[in-house]
């Protein structure tokens, strides 16, 4: 089998996954990955019913095994110095981050 | 090392002695943590250093050991104690913690590089469970980065874990420092996931019990996502009991997780002494060959389960036969084949997905660099944070998801998860034709591979589940028990699978097998590194 995936393509994937690779991790990934298409290439020759209900879940999700929906209630968080202490860069109530590209309008 | 010491009893042995006042809480403790100093080496960490001779002859199931943390409950155990009050059915027992888990004050990375920083501000449930019933959290052990992998070595976090039994071989993955701290006495009890055999392959290769229950009997709040469909946390422990035991704790619905079910949770010790006499147990052909895709056709090649393997399921059968259980021998489980391909789908597509909030903006690490714009920070962030094994998935993921392809891989995927599916309702109806308890199969289709043998090929990794993941598609629960030695000496496991909620059937089988064979030579059988 050909490979699938293309190296156009391959690069386009990395930039949408918001990765950057170098040569070798490239070269690596591109090599696996068509491996992985072509070790799913049988799924193709299945007969499926269009019908054939698609299975999201495993385990039926029946009404007996739902838990009853909470009070829809807001609940503030008891403890915002543990969760903000994790922030790489945090200021006066704000969450630091790059310049965001834009684009300045005419 | 050969003494017996507390920390090579099982939990339920440990609680009647604690229970006794014959050991306090504060001296299983330390016995552990003796243990642990002992076999486990130097634990796992982001330190680039080469393995010399004495990394390589232990263990390294930590990444973190809590000792302080465990000291302070142990304490508090003892304290309840000698006040008379009720410290909990797990009171006393040590336990471990895979590293995918929030544990509140404790650093938890996933055993990756962009979560290397970041302390968890709440605890997951099943862990919070687990503390409230008394037991002692010891530390966080090792796993594949994200829990993507087969053999733990994908952690960042190094050395990786070995195998207690041949420390040159893997133990397994990803739940591979849960099976290696449990199977050299570090602890009794550990808590794993198993999103497609990840408790039940290294409880095999390491010779403990693992059980992965139905898709929702045990609740996922604050367990960091890898297969949301699929993910399911799990006790492996040294015995059907301990595991019953573990699971009556975690189980149940829990108000932070919807997808927990709201099912009762039975008496699950109760059910282990009932014994198997007429319950129906089956077998299926189609658990006894392997399958592997020729990479250059894409077509399926068929290969034979080793000898060592399959005797060990049928012996086993035989043993359930004569303690008076039917066996059902060709029993048709056709799509068992297509687990693999399926999963390559499902769960690289549910990967991608919550892979995405790892962005260095709000938690875990942040590749700064100077004049850098957001979209540049977050590339440079997750290059660096994430192993390959990672990026692979999150490649896979968005390919087969993409709107162009997703009918013919995605969409195809879930259907086909549907006719798996459709496999175990089919001998699990109570009014079929087969009308089954359980189906007795191999849990791994070799015996713990060496490190580093296949580490690296993604496919061939994966099909190292294959006997394993049709129970996630499905959904239902799974148990993987000790079912012998190999040629080598290397552990072999069995596998018991069941209609959904039925954890109690597969305990009881269990358990009757593990008294039948409880005299068996091959259970007189140390680890290595306990020899």
């Amino acid at each position: 089998m050909d490979d699938q995936i293309s190296i156009e393509v391959f690069n386009r994937l990395v930039e949408l996954a918001a990765l950057e690779l170098n040569e070798e991790q490239a070269g690596y990934l591109h090599k696996q990955l068509n491996n992985q298409l072509r070790a799913i290439h049988e799924l193709a020759s299945i007969p499926i019913d269009n019908s054939l209900e698609a299975n999201l879940h495993g385990v039926p999700y029946i009404a007996e095994a739902r838990p009853a929906l909470r009070e829809d209630k807001a609940k503030n968080c008891e403890d915002t110095a543990s969760i903000l202490s994790q922030v790489p860069q945090y200021q006066d109530g704000h969450i630091i981050v790059p310049d965001i590209p834009h684009t300045t309008l005419k | 090392m050969s003494t017996m010491e507390l920390c090579d009893l099982t939990a339920l042995e440990l609680t009647s002695l604690l229970r006794q006042k014959k050991a306090s809480a504060v001296e299983i403790l330390e016995s552990s943590l003796r243990r642990i100093g002992e076999v486990d080496g130097r634990p796992g960490s982001l330190e680039e250093r080469d393995l010399d001779d004495e990394d390589r002859a232990k263990v390294h199931a930590f990444i973190t050991v809590s000792d302080e943390r465990a000291l302070a409950k142990a304490t508090e155990i003892d304290r309840m104690i000698a006040r008379g009050e009720d410290p909990g059915p797990l009171a006393g027992v040590p336990f471990t913690v895979k590293d995918i888990f929030c544990v509140e004050g404790t650093n938890t990375t996933a055993a990756s590089r962009i979560l290397s920083n970041f302390t968890a501000p709440y605890t997951a449930t099943p862990v919070a469970r687990m503390e409230k019933a008394g037991a002692v959290m010891i530390g966080k052990v090792n796993l594949d980065e994200f829990t993507f992998g087969s053999s733990s070595e994908s952690s960042a976090y190094r050395p990786t874990p070995r195998n207690p039994w041949k420390t040159d071989r893997v133990p397994g993955g990803s739940s591979g420092g849960s099976a290696a701290s449990v199977a050299a006495g570090e602890a009794p009890l550990s808590l794993g996931t198993d999103t497609a055999g990840s408790i039940r392959q290294p409880a095999g290769f390491c010779g403990v019990v693992g059980l992965k229950p139905t898709y929702g009997r045990v609740s996922r709040y604050g367990l960091i996502a890898f297969a949301s469909s699929l993910d399911c946390p799990g006790p492996l422990a040294h015995d059907v009991s301990d595991a019953a035991a573990m699971l009556q704790v975690i189980a149940g619905r829990d108000e932070h997780d919807s997808t927990a079910a709201a099912v009762p949770v039975p008496d699950y010790s109760a059910a282990l002494q009932k014994g198997v006499k007429g319950m129906r147990i089956g077998l299926s052909p189609d658990y006894f060959r392997l399958t592997y895709p020729d990479l250059e056709t894409g077509e399926i090649k068929y290969q034979q389960l080793p000898a060592d393997i399959e005797r060990a399921v049928r012996t086993a059968a035989e043993k359930l036969a004569d303690l008076g259980a039917e066996i059902i021998e060709d029993v048709p489980m056709p799509n068992t084949k297509y687990g693999i391909p399926v999963y390559f789908v499902i769960s690289r597509v549910e990967a991608a997905s919550n892979l995405h909030r790892f962005d260095g903006v709000k938690y875990g690490m942040r590749e700064l660099v100077p004049g850098a714009d957001l979209q540049e920070m977050y590339r440079r962030t997750r290059n660096a944070g994430f192993g390959p094994q990672v990026k692979l998935r999150i490649l896979m993921g968005m390919y087969t998801s993409a709107a162009q392809y997703s009918e013919q891989y995605y969409q195809k995927a879930l259907r086909v998860r549907t006719l798996i599916r459709r496999d175990f309702d089919t001998i699990f109806d109570p009014n079929g034709k087969y009308r089954l308890d359980a189906l007795l199969t191999p849990t791994n289709p070799t015996p713990a591979f060496h490190m580093d043998a296949v580490y690296g090929d993604s496919v061939l990794m994966q099909y190292a589940d294959q006997l394993t993941v049709p129970g996630n598609h499905a959904g239902i629960p799974g148990l993987s028990l000790p079912g012998g030695l190999d040629d080598e000496k290397l552990p072999i496991g069995i596998q018991l699978l069941g209609a959904d909620y039925t954890e109690d059937k597969l305990l009881r089988i269990g358990r009757a097998y593990e008294l039948a064979t409880a005299e068996d030579a091959w259970r007189k059988v140390l680890p290595e590194v306990l020899r």
